[in-house]
């Protein structure tokens, strides 16, 4: 079963369309990239995931997106316990002003735990599975915002797995690193797939290529194709896809 | 769930404290008209308004406020004569002129200014310059509309600083860097450039230390003699709206048509002051276009 | 940079000058201009500063262990202002603990919670005027609802109440400035984490925000501590050699010391009279002090 179903899915911010009648599902323990060129959709359809469009003033939406075959925009939903299920690791790496070690216990204390040792707990877990552990065990009272770029992204997904989603959505995760420290990104990732569904949006196309499992092509807001990795970078349907692959636009 | 309930009380505090505001204005607006409006239940409106003699406790009183509001136009006037072209003058040097540190300082000392309580400001005068303005002019008193002008002026001077040197700050570099690339000098492009660009800023400032001006109340009190006759020049002593109410409400018998005739004065100065803000408000909305 | 500007080209916006002007060097006319904003900008510091000076240099004499710790005596013509400072002390207390949240609150209502509608306007609207409402019209206000329709009476509570009022403007409008401030990403990172709205503000907005919220707070302090006119008919005694014991009592309070010494009393000394000045100026301009560091140092940061 789909663990993320979008249903004819409409988004606009005040009067320009965002998303056009979109429908998609992704699977769970998949990693799903989404390409696209700039203002295609892409990071407006992943903060749909989570609501987080919702801070937007004049943002509206339409149409139905399902987790687990529940509307989450249906009313009454809970929107604080929908993205502690669904955790997101955004463009620039966004430590909050604090100690390592506070950045990632944030949002299990917002849940109440306060428990030392079950914290403790969470932030070795969490860090290990960011691939972080081994460089910041010695210094976690250290302000998050000395870390590198690449160290403070890494941190940023360890934050979000503290929570226990199921589900992380990665806004061009690695737009502002360099290729070691993207390297060190996407070996997280691959192995995070194993325990959580994965939307990656992505600008960098090989990027796509290395992670993902099926690749979907955004166009003006509208999905123009999805299909498995190796079909979608050998063989696309669409001219426009292949148009944007083989970098004829974009 | 204790969360979400606890979340929900907070939230509604939190809107409560926002409209709080409105509310406040509202119930000084309605505390002023249920006092103040009484009076015309015994006293004619138009006598109020336009009648020349304050003499609130001869027999049959009379409570004209023409002398007071003479009283107020003149201390104002005079300290915006004084406190505009200077604060401006000042806002300029800060904004544009002045190094970084020496303006630091500089604005570190008008916001000192600002601070300096007004009763202060009243103590000050009648030490220092009341006796100065009466030996140097050879007043039989130095408590003048004159004395009045200069320290409300010097109240007036910190709002016109900042709100115009706001005006000053907010002007795209590129306008300055247009006028000195076509070969201007720094002050040229000040004077014909910079002053235009932040006129609506300046008009704010000039309004806004207007509106700072009328409604001083205990410096006034204290040095411009109280006076409650139509002034015929600086030189006179004379009272202004404010004055009024701080130096005669303690004396008043509460429910009096005296009591009520003080809170006729607040309406008066609620308003004009709401107009000033307002009219303030508009340019420095014109300023952010 | 203009002297390098200045002395490349003959500027053509000289053409137009006067014929007087087109005499003068523009560098000279410049040199004039400057030396008259110095002036104009002088005309304020030194005055505040002899202000200054003058009330430190005479109020200094005055200023003993007795003087601040004892009760005025002989038509508070000699003793102490101790009432005063005490009274002022626990007027400003009141004061700020009930401006302090529902300024705030404001300020979160305003940044956080209101969108674009008319009634945020009108919020708006109403604290630019409040700011602007001159302050012995709070007095008045003061006298009509606490004083008397609320019977509270001249009183702590009925002063503080309208202090408090008097303020707001001055802490919502600082508060909001620091909320404004405090990037929304941050904001974005804690919801993405599952944090609810208020839990966002509680432990990620507030915390950062927090400097410029007290500049705020410490700003509305001063002022409340040097105002006179609000408190003329709602709290300040004009003698009360006394402390309060509740806050339905009259205090004396230091700005209106400072008036009744100042031009009710006949026949007192000049150093009482400026060693109460020194005081209330002391301390009004030690809180100030205290913001503008606080100011410089948190913008030092960001």
């Amino acid at each position: 079963m789909s663990k993320i179903v979008a249903r004819e899915l409409n988004a606009w911010y005040d009067k320009k369309c965002a998303v056009k009648s979109l429908s998609i599902e992704i699977n769970k323990n998949e990693i799903l990239g989404i390409i696209g060129p700039a203002n295609s959709g892409k990071t407006t359809f992943l903060r749909c995931l989570n609501r987080l469009n919702d801070l937007e003033p004049h943002f509206r939406i339409e149409g139905n997106v399902l987790i687990d075959g529940r509307d989450i925009y249906a009313k009454g939903a809970d929107v604080d316990a929908l993205r502690k299920r669904v955790g997101m690791v955004f463009a620039l790496p966004l430590p909050l002003p604090m100690s390592i070690y506070e950045n990632i216990v944030y949002g299990p204390r917002r849940q109440g735990i306060s428990a030392r040792q079950k914290l403790d707990g969470i932030v070795e877990n969490s860090l290990k599975e960011a691939y972080l552990w081994d460089e910041v065990k010695d210094r976690l009272d250290m302000p998050a915002m000395k870390l590198s770029g690449g160290q403070q992204q890494r941190l940023c997904i360890a934050r979000a797995l503290a929570v226990e989603p199921e589900i992380i959505l990665f806004d061009e995760p690695s737009s502002g690193l360099d290729p070691i420290s993207t390297a060190k990104v996407e070996e997280a990732m691959l192995k995070l797939k194993e325990k959580y569904t994965i939307v990656l949006v992505t600008n960098h196309t090989k990027q796509a290529a290395r992670v993902s499992d099926r690749v979907a092509f955004f166009l003006m807001g509208e999905l123009v194709e999805i299909a498995p990795t190796a079909r979608m970078f050998t063989n696309p349907r669409d001219p426009r896809t292949e148009g944007y692959i083989s970098g004829k636009f974009g | 769930m204790r969360k979400k309930i606890t979340e929900f009380i907070i939230e509604k505090i939190i809107i409560l404290c926002g409209v709080i505001s409105i509310v406040f204005v509202a119930l000084i607006f309605f505390f002023l008209l249920k006092e103040g409006l009484s009076l015309f239940t015994t006293y004619p409106a138009g006598k109020f308004i336009l009648g020349s003699h304050w003499y609130p406790v001869s027999e049959p009183p009379k409570f004209g406020i023409i002398s007071l509001i003479a009283g107020s136009l003149w201390v104002t006037l005079g300290a915006i004569i004084i406190s505009v072209p200077i604060g401006i003058a000042s806002a300029i040097y800060i904004s544009e002129i002045a190094p970084r540190k020496v303006r630091d300082i500089l604005k570190s000392g008008i916001e000192m200014l600002a601070a300096i309580p007004s009763v202060v400001i009243g103590f000050v005068g009648i030490t220092t310059l009341v006796p100065l303005v009466k030996n140097v002019f050879g007043l039989p008193t130095g408590l003048t509309a004159l004395s009045g002008s200069v320290m409300l002026a010097f109240m007036a001077v910190p709002t016109i600083v900042s709100i115009a040197e706001d005006a000053f700050y907010s002007i795209p570099k590129r306008y300055k860097e247009a006028a000195l690339a076509l070969g201007a000098t720094h002050w040229q492009t000040i004077w014909r450039v910079l002053i235009r660009a932040a006129f609506p800023g300046i008009v704010a400032a000039s309004m806004l230390g207007i509106g700072r001006v009328i409604g001083e109340t205990m410096a006034v009190m204290m040095i411009t003699g109280n006076m409650a006759r139509i002034p015929h020049s600086f030189f006179d002593p004379v009272r202004t709206l404010t004055a009024t109410i701080a130096a005669e409400m303690g004396e008043t018998v509460r429910g009096s048509d005296h009591y009520f005739a003080l809170f006729a004065i607040g309406i008066v100065l609620f308003i004009i002051t709401f107009l000033i803000n307002l009219i303030a408000d508009i340019y420095i909305n014109k300023e952010l276009k | 940079m203009n002297e390098t500007l200045d002395t490349s080209t003959t500027p053509p916006a000289a053409v137009k000058e006067t014929l007087l002007k087109q005499i003068l060097n523009p560098r000279i006319v410049q040199k004039g201009a400057f030396f008259l904003l110095l002036l104009a900008t002088l005309l304020v510091i030194v005055p505040v500063g002899m202000i200054v000076v003058i009330i430190v240099a005479k109020g200094a004499p005055a200023i003993s262990w007795e003087f601040l710790s004892a009760m005025p005596s002989r038509g508070m013509r000699a003793g102490g202002i101790f009432p005063a400072i005490i009274g002022s002390i626990y007027l400003v207390g009141a004061t700020i603990v009930f401006a302090i949240p529902v300024g705030v609150f404001s300020a979160i209502y305003l940044v956080e919670y209101a969108g674009n509608t008319l009634l945020t306007r009108m919020v708006k609207l109403a604290i630019i005027n409040l700011a602007g409402v001159p302050s012995i019209v709070y007095g008045l206000f003061g006298l009509g609802l606490f004083v008397i329709f609320l019977g509270f009476g001249p009183s702590i509570l009925a002063g503080a109440l309208t202090l408090a009022i008097m303020i707001l403007p001055i802490i919502i409008t600082t508060s909001k400035e620091a909320l404004d401030a405090v990037p929304k990403s941050f904001r974005e990172a804690s919801l993405a984490l599952g944090a609810s709205k208020w839990q966002t503000i509680r432990h990620v907005v507030l915390p950062n925000a927090l400097p410029g919220i007290l500049t705020g707070i410490i700003l509305g302090i001063s002022r409340a501590a040097g105002e006179t006119a609000p408190i003329l008919f709602t709290v300040a005694a004009f003698y009360l050699p006394r402390l309060p014991t509740s806050v339905f009592d009259q205090v004396m309070v230091l700005p209106y010391h400072l008036f009744v010494v100042s031009t009710q009393i006949p026949n007192i000394e000049q150093s009482y009279t400026y060693g109460t000045a020194l005081v209330l100026v002391g301390m009004v301009l030690v809180t100030n002090l205290a913001a503008i560091l606080l100011r410089s140092k948190y913008r030092k940061k960001l």
